[in-house]
């Protein structure tokens, strides 16, 4: 059990460091003279220059990589180009509303989409199974930005329930929060619930066929004892699985989502930055956002343990 | 009179094959409505100038922010430029787009996987690689890409194919080290077919059905990440009518136009849906093991 965890933790220095080296090589694999791209089209020989020493660009290759490993190792992601502050700092400020928007959205699709796939497996073929599997299909075809959109026009323009846009954070009161958080929510978490419910179903359908489930329903177990005690646990691994596989999307749909709600996250920070070609700010983000995902996937990996006790190696 | 065997076989097997098309389209109807919806889309890119569009770029300033209508079927942008042919334009872009990076991803993922499938040395560096951008979510990767280089469509296609390939290779790999095993291969290596021969005869083949359903769905996304870049500004270029483009400029008028944003939209879900059919039903349809259980 220890010798697994050491394992696990110790599998993903590897990943992060093939994720440091992407962000950094992207610099200078790129075509023409980074600084120059940085600048714009409308510097100054100048501008380039400066922008050149201030990446420290004008260095050797080797140094630029040494010296930006070491200050990342002591968190420090650089310094802004357009606004001269620390990144760190800059993404510190953001964090908040993107964590909140992912914490409240991975929790309402997790408890919408189990269910759902739990019962379409075990109504498999019924009416339920086929509404499940057609709101799995939609969910994944309608990007998260036309979603929002949609939702945005029922729900805030032809009935004025919810707000059009904007963020509170759960210290400006719980009413204000939730009627700003729900759209969000339900845009970005229709395709992640897609996701989930599908897994869920093609596992709990495996597990259903399986002996042990007619036994415990032979010796007249309560269906929802069967489902959930014997079943679901046995099918959580996939599940889980899919659910940290998963969190690649919610990344990817934050950003958009923040964009379409004017949430001032870490979404609107990328986008803020592509447009001003703000490349440490991208170089932060990217490097934050591919840690926590491996954080999130290292966590699951760890959990297989409690699902199933066999799994030491 | 009697009748030759080999006449009456002449005569019933045209009525046998409209009933395995029927049956076809009774086993598989996701495969069919996915493939119909599709070629509707493509006809209608490959046609757009016939549709009853005008050049969607012409400027109309004095008809800006006119609401659908029977002049205007999709209303007009805040340019006076006429959305229903920008849609109709745009469903070029996103095909060219999904379509050009499902080949070249596959393509590469292919000649990747199939090395290190067999090379173990390769495979222990090419895969921690692939592990390690498969953390990156690929809009990520394909922003990071795009904010380096000038916006155009090849750039576009290219960024969309660095953060598809990872998970191609992996699917690729997956496949070669089962079929690597299996006795059919064993008996080709063993009875002295060169090892390029096994590779091409025996291992290649085998790896086509799940990279035709990947490759569909590889399509899928990279419509809808062409579409996310394009929205947030890192896209293709904002003087070409991708539906990502004509949604981003609806967006800050999108609660006086919503139509604007939501005929765009409208399509590319459509698409992307159809994609999705198809992918599921290709799915069913080569791999029934899986096709009971997704």
């Amino acid at each position: 059990m220890f010798a697994y965890i050491v394992r696990r933790v110790l599998a993903t220095i590897p990943v992060m460091a093939v994720v440091a080296l992407f962000v950094f090589a992207l610099l200078h694999l790129s075509p023409g003279d980074p600084a120059a791209i940085i600048a714009g089209d409308t510097a100054t020989a100048d501008d380039i220059a400066r922008i050149r020493q201030k990446l420290g660009l004008d260095q050797p290759l080797y140094i630029q990589f040494v010296t930006w490993v070491w200050a990342l190792l002591h968190g420090d992601l650089g310094i802004s180009i357009f606004t001269n502050l620390p990144v760190s700092k800059l993404i510190a400020q953001r964090v908040e509303p993107t964590l909140t928007l992912t914490i409240s959205t991975l929790i309402v699709s997790v408890l919408a989409a189990i269910p759902m796939g739990v019962l379409a497996a075990w109504k498999a073929g019924s009416w339920i199974d086929r509404m499940v599997m057609v709101f799995a299909v939609l969910g994944f075809s309608v990007p998260v930005f036309v979603l929002a959109y949609v939702l945005i026009y029922v729900f805030a323009i032809s009935t004025d329930l919810l707000p059009v846009q904007g963020f509170v954070t759960i210290g400006g009161g719980l009413g204000p929060f939730l009627s700003h958080i729900v759209m969000p929510t339900l845009a970005l978490g229709m395709v992640f619930a897609a996701l989930i419910a599908r897994m869920t179903r093609a596992s709990m359908l495996d597990v259903l066929a399986q002996d042990y489930i007619r036994t415990a329903q032979a010796k007249g177990l309560a269906n929802d004892k069967v489902l959930v005690g014997h079943a679901l646990k046995n099918a959580a691994i996939p599940i889980v699985t899919i659910i940290g596989i998963g969190v690649a999307l919610l990344i990817s749909g934050v950003v958009v989502t923040e964009t379409v709600f004017a949430i001032p996250g870490l979404g609107r920070l990328t986008v803020d930055a592509i447009l001003r070609r703000d490349y440490p700010i991208i170089q932060g983000i990217i490097l934050i956002f591919s840690a926590a995902y491996v954080l999130i996937n290292l966590i699951v990996d760890l959990s297989y343990t409690f699902f199933d006790p066999r799994i030491r190696y | 009179m009697t009748v030759a065997p080999t006449d009456l076989a002449a005569l019933a097997a045209p009525r046998e094959r409209r009933r395995g098309v029927r049956t076809y389209i009774r086993r598989h109807p996701t495969i069919v409505i996915g493939a119909i919806l599709l070629g509707l889309m493509a006809l209608m890119a490959v046609f757009a100038p016939y549709l009853g569009t005008v050049d969607p770029q012409a400027l109309s300033p004095i008809q800006r922010l006119r609401w659908p209508s029977a002049q205007h079927w999709f209303g007009t942008d805040m340019l006076g430029r006429d959305v229903y042919s920008r849609t109709i334009y745009g469903a070029r872009i996103s095909l060219t787009v999904g379509i050009s990076v499902a080949l070249l991803s596959t393509a590469l993922g292919l000649a990747i996987g199939l090395v290190t499938g067999f090379s173990r040395w390769v495979d222990a560096v090419v895969m921690r690689i692939m592990d390690g951008l498969m953390s990156i979510p690929s809009v990520l990767i394909a922003i990071a890409l795009m904010a380096l280089t000038r916006a155009s469509m090849q750039n576009v296609v290219i960024a969309i194919t660095v953060a598809e390939v990872p998970r191609v290779t992996r699917l690729v790999r997956g496949v070669v080290l089962t079929l690597r095993e299996l006795p059919f291969v064993e008996a080709a290596l063993a009875s002295g077919t060169g090892f390029f021969r096994t590779l091409w005869r025996h291992i290649l083949p085998n790896t086509f059905p799940p990279l035709l359903v990947q490759a569909s769905f590889t399509a899928a996304a990279a419509m809808i990440v062409e579409a996310i870049l394009s929205f947030l500004g890192a896209g293709t270029p904002p003087n070409i009518p991708s539906w990502g483009n004509i949604m981003a400029e609806g967006r800050s008028l999108f609660q006086v136009a919503y139509y604007i944003v939501l005929f765009p939209g409208a399509f590319l879900s459509i698409t992307v849906l159809a994609m999705n059919l198809l992918g599921d039903g290709l799915r069913d349809a080569l791999d029934p093991r899986l096709a009971r259980r997704m």
